[in-house]
């Protein structure tokens, strides 16, 4: 009966498999960026994803699909946009950017592979982005941003009946993600600035749940990727020390974790954190 | 449950002394009477009172008393609490006056009374032959204080302490006898009585659609109350931990409402048919916390109903998941030969279900093999439970923008759905008032963090009822889930404006408790076939036909008369059942009979085949693991029914007094509630048996308004525009605080406090006469009675400080207000007086006089002034000639702007007995925003849950109000 039923939050980051894509060159010059930064070294940012891919895949175990890249989507390395998976649910979504939405096809034929019930946003006037999606294991957040809308936010409660969906105003950043995520079963890792922890004020006030929160000093470091690994316990991955000194500091505090600490410098240029390249799933049952 | 007849000899006494006010106190004391009466069973004559007329067959009033006693909910409620049902309110003196008067009167004892008492007078006579152990009064209006004989309906259950009570009770009843009669007055009564006589007779047949789909009916008396079909129900399957359970009704705009358990029915459901749906009403948040596995059940077909019906959403895989669950608990392990492909389909998992979802179902269901059906149940629960929407009662609205929205009220708080999306929540905690006027819905919300006010939230709903059913709703969810015993309905009839409504029922602690003593064996019972359930019965989708089901059950016969009102399909299914088999012998006949049908393995019931049902229980193969020996529902029934707090009360002794006082309209209102609790380290054992409890109402009335109605009437009709329920929470400490802030209009005034003590004199002026009265009368009794109680010494009155209100109360305390100015030296004399008083003595003394009240202090506001003290005098009409040595005594006073809070603690030793004595006094200054019955309730509230183990033995409330032509 493992994996079925609903979680009481503790089968949070249980994963079996996870879908990752290459990056493609044009990411460089045509990744959509919230604002003119540094160029990307596209090396560099190739090989901290090969590093980020090689966890899931050898140090973790996972069964990692990889897709390949499309030079005409320059985004679409961050798969987490694309798609939402819980349990054995995925929902195909519809990317706020239009210059996106293609990246669903190829995830929708990853997923569908894995044997996933597949729901598909085709609602013209919604718009959800992987990344404003939080999920607790015991309810959702959603980000109502740039790229994500209240009608989009409808269709992932419609996918997701058994959990509460509850909104938050995003208004700084460009997704709910980009200063929070789960970091342990009933811990919110979450940034320092005012809009961060306003965001979760509002979350904590919406939730009949009480979260633990790990207060870190900056907003992108806060973006990290837990998993909760048979044999391997609770796995964190996190910004490196050399990028977020100080977050750094305060993850290394978790004496439970297994933490691993992951440079993403390229990928933050343009607006890419931890969590945004990798869709993580966990088959339970061969259907 | 305690009453005693003491106070209202007194008050007789006093009415006779004061002429004017005669008439109205006869009918108190009728009251009381009556509520002695119920204790006293075994009184012979019936005559106990003297305003119950002899004339009447003594035989039929004893019948009625024993009826009387019974009293289910009332049992449940404190003491004092039951007092105000049946608080009246003294006529006035000028015969001219009267009517006007009367009707403004006779809607305030609505409110103190439960809250369909409001209901026009006329039904007040009917009301009163009905429930039988009300005399009629004199006057028709007066008769409006009924509600305390239809709750005595209910079924007698008695406990020991009933039992002891009586006995206080007769000896009572003897001194009544003894105290003068007015001979008019019974002939009035007697004639009524016999009149209505034949009327109580008439019965009504009502129909119940129980969970598993049968329904039961019954004949119940016309005006019985809520809670006397709830009861029947509950018998009827057995339930014991039936707290989470409720009674629904359709009315005609096809709208839910639930059976107020405290109101008579005929009044709730009006023309509508007789006919309820019993279903859960708060969803236990964790159901493996219930006792009894007969309990989960009963909750699991009613998540089955609301999942198939769509009400609870759920996902594919937990449709499957619960389904599977379904079918191991009512079919058991699976087996491949006889569970084909077929059997499935006739169950319904999801409003609407794929053969995707029905082979999930079965695959998952081969996984549950060796799983009893309790644990089956369990485990549906665990998952049940977890849904987002599990227990979430949902009411449509539009927000301030017109935006529609969804509000749900669940057992955390109020959460706010804009297309299945949250959007907002109030969690209990955060909100300090909920309130409704018309078809708007109002919260007021605690400041968040770094905000400084409060923020008054408004919804808009499609109707006032509407919005009247959602804050119902609201005051129960939040009394069960959030308080540990349920907010007195008291301070509700000292509310001046809307609804009196409360939730009267066991709060979750209350409940879980009681659990804990349930000691039966498991109780047997039957899981019946979902399938029917699941289509037919569910509330919501009773009208949809379903082909499915007419096809299955086209060829069973069903029970006569069955399903009447249902339509086609439902009445297929609905079985008549006979309740009666159970009431005789409390013996579980309850075992419902169970018949194969002819088609298929579909499970129908039928009224008599038990033989068949079990044969078809081993054909199915079913493993009915947890079915245990008959279940003897009488005996722990009694423990169960028995009321916690009468349970543990042996050993301390309660008191608590609170005194409001009021002023309304421009001028300003101004509460004063004192609070005095007093908590006795040592009680004789026999003490146990009851409390003491007195409620006097004094009630003036400028002269000068006594034309106009009563500007703080308030009905409890549906159609009442406005409510208000300020949640208390469990840590009380700054509900007064709240309270203030919210008064913002009280800061500004402080001469307020003058009015207020001008009117707490004139209380005392109209009070005196009775509490003396009532003095004697437990000095008497006291005597008569052999075991001597501890005895409150009053000498803390004497260590009290000079304060005015306090001196105003210590007079009341003492019982021997003769003095119109208040000084201290005063009271200890007075105190000397009443020597002894046994706490076993249940008084209730409703006095109600009318004086003048001067205005000069504001002399172009008319006003009304109104004083009502719920006085328990148990706690020793202060005998302060006593002999307990002062240990100690202290007196804390903080005061802020609009509330003064003093506590005064005084220890003493008396005869080895040490008690000590906390009395709160309360002062809640405010204008006409100021929602007096909250903040008293809180005061209330409060000084309970800060000194648990006592109770409140005295309120006052003295009430000004302006009065405005033409205005209620």
């Amino acid at each position: 009966m493992a994996g079925l039923g609903l979680g009481d939050g503790g089968s949070l980051g249980r994963c079996s498999h996870a879908v990752v894509r290459s990056l493609s060159e044009s990411l460089c010059q045509h990744a959509l960026r919230r604002e003119k930064g540094k160029e990307v070294d596209f090396a560099r940012a190739e090989r901290e994803h090969q590093l980020y891919v090689g966890v899931l895949k050898s140090k973790l175990g996972l069964q990692v699909l990889e897709l390949p890249a499309d030079e005409s989507l320059p985004d679409c390395v961050f798969v987490e946009d694309v798609a939402v998976v819980c349990e054995e649910t995925a929902l195909i979504t519809r990317p706020g950017a239009p210059s996106r939405r293609k990246e669903v096809d190829a995830m929708k034929r990853a997923l569908e592979s894995l044997n996933l019930n597949i729901v598909e946003m085709t609602d013209e006037n919604a718009t959800l982005d992987g990344g404003d999606v939080l999920f607790t294991g015991r309810e959702f957040f959603v980000g109502l941003s740039k790229r994500t809308n209240q009608r989009g936010a409808e269709i992932l409660a419609d996918t997701f009946k058994d959990y509460a969906v509850s909104t938050v105003p995003v208004y700084d950043s460009l997704h709910l993600k980009s200063f929070c995520s789960m970091a342990g079963p009933n811990l919110i890792a979450i940034g320092s600035t005012e809009a961060a922890q306003k965001a979760l004020k509002t979350m904590q006030q919406m939730s009949d749940h009480r979260y633990d929160k790990l207060t870190v000093p900056d907003d992108a470091a806060a973006n990290c990727v837990y998993l909760n690994i048979p044999g391997k316990g609770h796995v964190l991955l996190h910004r490196a020390p050399e990028e977020y000194p100080e977050s750094a500091k305060v993850f290394e505090k978790l004496k439970d974790h297994m933490l691993i600490p992951i440079a993403n410098t390229e990928m933050e240029k343009v607006d890419g954190l931890l969590t945004c390249c990798s869709v993580l799933i966990n088959k339970t049952s061969e259907l | 449950m305690t009453t005693e007849v003491g106070p209202e000899t007194e008050v007789k006494k006093d009415s006779e002394q004061v002429g004017a006010d005669a008439s109205e106190e006869a009918t108190q004391s009728q009251e009381d009477i009556k509520c002695e009466k119920t204790l006293s069973e075994e009184a012979q004559d019936s005559p106990s009172s003297p305003a119950l007329a002899s004339q009447s067959s003594p035989s039929s009033q004893k019948k009625e008393k024993d009826l009387s006693e019974s009293k289910g909910i009332s049992r449940f409620i404190p003491p004092w609490l039951k007092k105000q049902k049946s608080y009246n309110l003294v006529e006035p003196k000028d015969e001219a006056k009267k009517k006007a008067v009367e009707e403004g009167q006779a809607v305030e004892t609505g409110e103190c009374q439960l809250p369909e008492e409001v209901t026009p007078p006329e039904g007040n006579l009917e009301k009163a032959t009905a429930e039988s152990q009300q005399v009629a009064k004199a006057n028709d209006k007066e008769e409006e204080k009924h509600s305390l004989s239809s709750a005595d309906t209910q079924p007698a259950k008695e406990d020991s302490k009933e039992t002891e009570i009586k006995k206080v009770s007769e000896e009572q009843e003897e001194k009544q006898k003894i105290e003068g009669k007015r001979e008019t007055k019974e002939v009035q009564t007697a004639e009524i009585k016999m009149e209505k006589a034949p009327k109580k007779i008439k019965t009504v047949q009502c129909k119940v659609m129980l969970l598993d789909g049968t329904e039961y009916s019954c004949d119940l008396e016309k005006r019985a109350k809520g809670q006397v079909l709830f009861d029947k129900v509950c018998e009827q399957l057995n339930l014991l931990e039936k707290d989470y359970f409720g009674l629904l009704f359709q009315d005609n705009s096809d709208q839910k409402n639930w059976l107020d358990s405290s109101k008579e029915i005929k009044r709730q459901i009006r023309n509508l048919p007789w006919l309820f749906t019993f279903n859960v009403k708060f969803y236990p948040p964790d159901p493996s916390q219930l006792t009894e596995d007969i309990t989960r059940y009963f909750l699991c077909l009613q998540l089955r109903q609301d999942i198939a019906s769509g009400r609870l959403p759920c996902s594919f895989v937990t449709h499957s998941l619960l389904g599977s669950y379904t079918l191991q608990a009512e079919l058991g392990d699976y087996d491949p030969e006889e569970h084909n492909n077929d059997y499935i389909s006739e169950f319904q998992f999801a409003p609407s279900q794929s053969k995707e979802m029905e082979e999930k179902v079965v695959e998952l269901h081969k996984t549950h093999r060796g799983l009893t059906p309790a644990q089956a149940d369990s485990h549906f629960l665990e998952n049940a439970k977890r849904l987002s929407m599990y227990g979430v009662d949902l009411h449509h609205a539009k927000d301030s923008e017109g935006v529609d929205i969804m509000l749900g009220v669940c057992a955390n708080g109020l959460l706010i759905y804009k297309d299945r999306l949250r959007i907002n929540r109030f969690a209990w905690p955060k909100i300090l008032k909920i309130s409704y006027k018309r078809s708007s819905f109002y919260i007021k919300v605690r400041p968040a963090e770094l905000e400084q006010f409060e923020s008054t939230i408004g919804f808009k709903l499609p109707n006032h009822r509407a919005a009247k059913r959602l804050w119902k709703v609201c005051v129960e969810h939040h009394t069960f889930y959030r308080l540990v015993s349920p907010e007195q309905p008291a301070k509700a009839k000292f509310l001046t404006l809307g609804s009196k409504f409360r939730y009267s029922g066991r709060t979750q602690a209350q409940t879980r408790q009681a659990s804990n003593l349930i000691d039966r064996p498991a109780p047997y019972f039957e899981r019946t076939s979902s399938k029917r359930v699941s289509r037919s019965l569910d509330g919501a989708p009773m009208g949809i036909p379903d082909q499915s089901l007419l096809r299955d059950f086209s060829a069973t016969t069903v029970g006569p008369a069955g399903g009447v009102v249902f339509d086609g399909e439902a009445v297929g299914q609905a079985k008549l059942k006979d309740g009666k088999g159970r009431d005789e012998d409390g013996s579980p006949t309850k075992t419902p009979q169970l018949e194969l049908t002819q088609d298929e393995k579909d499970l129908d019931k039928t009224q008599d085949d038990l033989l068949k049902h079990q044969a078809s229980i081993s054909e199915l193969k079913r493993n009915f693991m947890e079915s245990t020996p008959e279940p003897r529902p009488s005996e722990w029934e009694k423990r169960r029914i028995t009321p916690l707090s009468l349970q543990t009360q042996g050993s301390s002794h309660e008191t608590l007094t609170v005194v409001e006082e009021k002023k309304q309209a421009e001028v300003g209102i101004e509460e004063t509630v004192v609070i005095d609790e007093i908590n006795r380290g040592k009680m004789q054992a026999d003490t146990d048996a009851g409390e003491t409890h007195k409620v006097e109402h004094l009630s003036k009335k400028d002269s000068s308004s006594s034309s106009s109605s009563d500007s703080s009437s308030s009905s409890e009709s549906e159609d009442e525009l406005v409510g208000e329920y300020q949640p208390q929470h469990r840590v009380t400490e700054d509900i007064i605080r709240e309270e203030q802030e919210e008064n913002e209009g009280a800061k500004k005034k402080e001469e307020r406090a003058t009015e207020i003590i001008q009117s707490v004199e004139t209380l005392q002026e109209g009070s005196k006469l009775k509490v003396t009265v009532e003095h004697s009368q437990v000095t008497a009794k006291a005597l008569t009675q052999e075991n001597a109680v501890t005895i409150k010494t009053g000498e803390k009155n004497v260590m009290e400080e000079g304060k005015r209100e306090e001196n105003e109360e210590q007079l009341k305390i003492n019982g021997d207000v003769s003095h119109v100015d208040i000084d201290v030296a005063s009271q200890i004399i007075c105190c000397s007086e009443p020597p002894v008083v046994k706490t076993e003595m249940v008084t209730i003394s409703d006095a109600t006089q009318r004086t003048e009240i001067s205005t000069k202090e504001v002399p172009i506001v008319q006003t009304e002034t109104k004083t009502i003290t719920y006085e328990s005098p148990q706690f020793d009409g202060s005998a302060g000639g006593d002999t307990g040595l002062l240990l100690s005594a202290q007196t804390i006073t903080s005061e802020s702007v609009s509330t003064t809070t003093t506590t005064h603690i005084t220890k003493t030793v008396k005869g080895g007995v040490s008690e000590t004595r906390i009395e709160k006094r309360i002062v809640i200054t405010g204008d006409a925003d100021i929602d007096h019955d909250q903040a008293l309730a809180q005061a209330i509230k409060e000084a309970k849950e800060q000194h648990p183990d006592m109770s409140v033995t005295r309120v006052v409330v003295h009430k000004e109000t302006e009065l405005e032509e033409g205005k209620e």
